[in-house]
């Protein structure tokens, strides 16, 4: 637990003295925070519809999502579900670009060798490098989240809010599903980042990771699907059972030898 | 100290290390010589358990590699060929980390210790990015010393290095000897390699000769005296030709040179004969071959 220790310390050390990575921690929730409450703020100084409740043709685009609202509300509740969904690229990207450099980035400054020469068990050294890349992303996730939410209430009243943005569903998705595909995300990223010469290749070949999301983000705003608390629900078990997979096959193809003499 | 049996190491069809077999003693420094891509480094790598050998069987400290791979790697230290600091990070954060990592007793002794031993205590708050190649190279060796270790790798520690931070690394070398430590030492400097090494080997994928530098010597040329004479040395070859003790004759312009077993026996007889055949001799001296004679020798062979 020690060793952990110290490998996250140095992580840490390392990542937050790089204005680069620190940047890129940073500014994507800080923009995603930012971002929904401004468009909440904008729409609602729109004037309240006085429609009583969605068409049928909204009701085919919107599904469940709108049943009960006002033509308005509906629109608003369309809008933060798809803001709430842009809130799980925070897990899966943030932690890329510290775990893509994590294994790269030693053979890159010729650090790795003295690195595997000591006494380290490669289970000590994976974990190290993969909690430095987790904690700070969900972290971060959480805070931009909560500030979000904070955000949220006071522009559209408390009882929307709690509705539709602290929806049970939501809240799953960030605090239960986000670090799990955190988790993923950094598996995928070490298994590069052991396999690269270039750190910049690692970081973009990892960052492809982020392609499912953007995929379902693209399906609900043509209307195609709509994440609902189901889905939450399937694309976490799913994002776990790959979760357990990959872990384990990051382990076992951490091979010292195969590192240093292939992969260098 | 390290044993090796047939010790080889494969890389797909390219055999890297072929049948090494070699005994390291205790408070000795080895030096692993030979040309870029002999394998020096694989085995430097196979005896640390960064990488398993594809045959034979290795000890270090009684260890064996491949079985007691977490047991050696805290009894050794490794002098990488590049040193590999974390340039963001102080002198002491390096030092710092590595100390934890090898569960060091008293981490902020022993890292102010080695510090202080090699002089950059002064610059410790320092990230090790700023530092000359020198100073960085004796970060390095601090951090292989950290946790105290019995037996130490270098890796070509003064490549790269200017002669003032060549000497002092080298310094720092005979006061870790004079510790009792055993050292691995492999370089291209032969000269360093004759100062420091007790015994050297010349290896090219295989083991080609392992001796002392004296032994390695005598053994290649056997030992050779020179006569430098006033004018030219080839009338007086017929003097000294059918001497018995004479192994070897060679006249090359004003110098006469004498292979032989005993000189310190022989040469007042030879000194006497030349000066009675009307030779005037300047100087007498052994011929002394550097170990860049017997290895380029043995290079030049494969």
């Amino acid at each position: 637990m020690k060793k952990i220790r110290t490998i996250i310390g140095k992580e840490w050390a390392e990542v937050f003295k790089n204005r680069l990575v620190l940047f890129s921690v940073i500014f994507l929730p800080l923009m995603l925070t930012i971002l929904p409450l401004a468009t909440i703020w904008g729409m609602s100084r729109f004037p309240a519809s006085t429609e009583a409740s969605v068409s049928a043709e909204e009701i085919e685009f919107f599904g469940d999502l709108c049943v009960g609202l006002t033509e308005n509300e509906c629109v608003m509740v369309y809008t933060l579900s798809l803001y709430t969904l842009l809130f799980m690229i925070l897990p899966v990207m943030i932690p890329v670009t510290i775990a893509a450099y994590s294994i790269v980035g030693e053979k890159a400054t010729r650090s790795l060798e003295p690195l595997l020469a000591t006494p380290i068990t490669d289970l000590e050294l994976l974990s190290g490098k993969a909690i430095a890349a987790i904690v700070p992303a969900i972290l971060a996730t959480w805070l931009a989240y909560m500030v979000y939410a904070v955000g949220a209430m006071i522009m559209l009243g408390t009882e929307l809010a709690l509705a539709y943005v602290f929806a049970p569903a939501w809240v799953l998705a960030i605090f239960v599903v986000g670090p799990l595909m955190t988790f993923l995300s950094v598996s995928i990223a070490i298994m590069v980042s052991a396999r690269v010469t270039d750190p910049r290749v690692a970081e973009q070949l990892s960052g492809l990771v982020v392609l499912p999301i953007i995929l379902l983000l693209v399906g609900q705003s043509v209307g195609w699907v709509v994440v609902s608390r189901d889905m939450i629900y399937l694309i976490g078990v799913i994002v776990l059972i790959l979760d357990v997979v990959l872990g384990f096959i990051t382990i076992k193809s951490f091979q010292r030898e195969t590192i240093l003499t292939q992969w260098k | 100290m390290i044993d090796t049996e047939n010790l080889s190491k494969q890389f797909g069809s390219h055999t890297a290390v072929d049948r090494l077999t070699l005994h390291i003693g205790e408070g000795e420094v080895f030096g692993f010589l030979g040309p870029n891509g002999a394998g020096k480094t694989t085995t430097v790598r196979m005896l640390t358990c960064l990488i398993g050998p594809t045959q034979g069987r290795a000890t270090v400290m009684g260890y064996e590699v491949g079985k007691d791979s977490q047991s050696i790697r805290r009894h050794v230290g490794l002098l990488t060929e590049t040193p590999g600091m974390y340039d963001r990070l102080s002198a002491l954060k390096n030092l710092t980390i590595y100390a934890e990592l090898y569960e060091v007793p008293d981490v902020p002794g022993q890292v102010e210790k080695y510090l202080r031993l090699l002089g950059l205590w002064e610059r410790r708050q320092d990230a090790a990015g700023t530092f000359s190649k020198g100073m960085k190279q004796k970060l390095a060796i601090a951090r292989a010393l950290l946790h105290e270790p019995k037996i130490l790798f270098l890796d070509e520690p003064t490549a790269g290095l200017d002669p003032e931070a060549a000497k002092l690394v080298r310094d720092f070398i005979l006061e870790v000897k004079a510790q009792g430590r055993t050292i691995f030492l492999t370089t291209h400097n032969l000269d360093e390699a004759d100062r420091l090494c007790d015994r050297v080997a010349v290896f090219n994928q295989r083991l080609r000769v392992i001796d002392t530098p004296q032994g390695l010597r005598q053994e290649m040329y056997g030992r050779q005296v020179v006569f430098h004479l006033a004018d030219t040395a080839v009338p007086y070859q017929p003097t000294l030709q059918n001497l018995p003790y004479i192994n070897r004759l060679e006249a090359i312009d004003n110098k006469l040179v004498v292979a032989l077993d005993d000189p310190e026996t022989h040469n007042p007889e030879l000194i006497r004969l030349l000066v009675s055949a009307g030779a005037n001799i300047q100087f007498v001296g052994e011929l002394r071959h550097s170990l860049e004679d017997i290895y380029l020798r043995l290079v030049n062979d494969d």
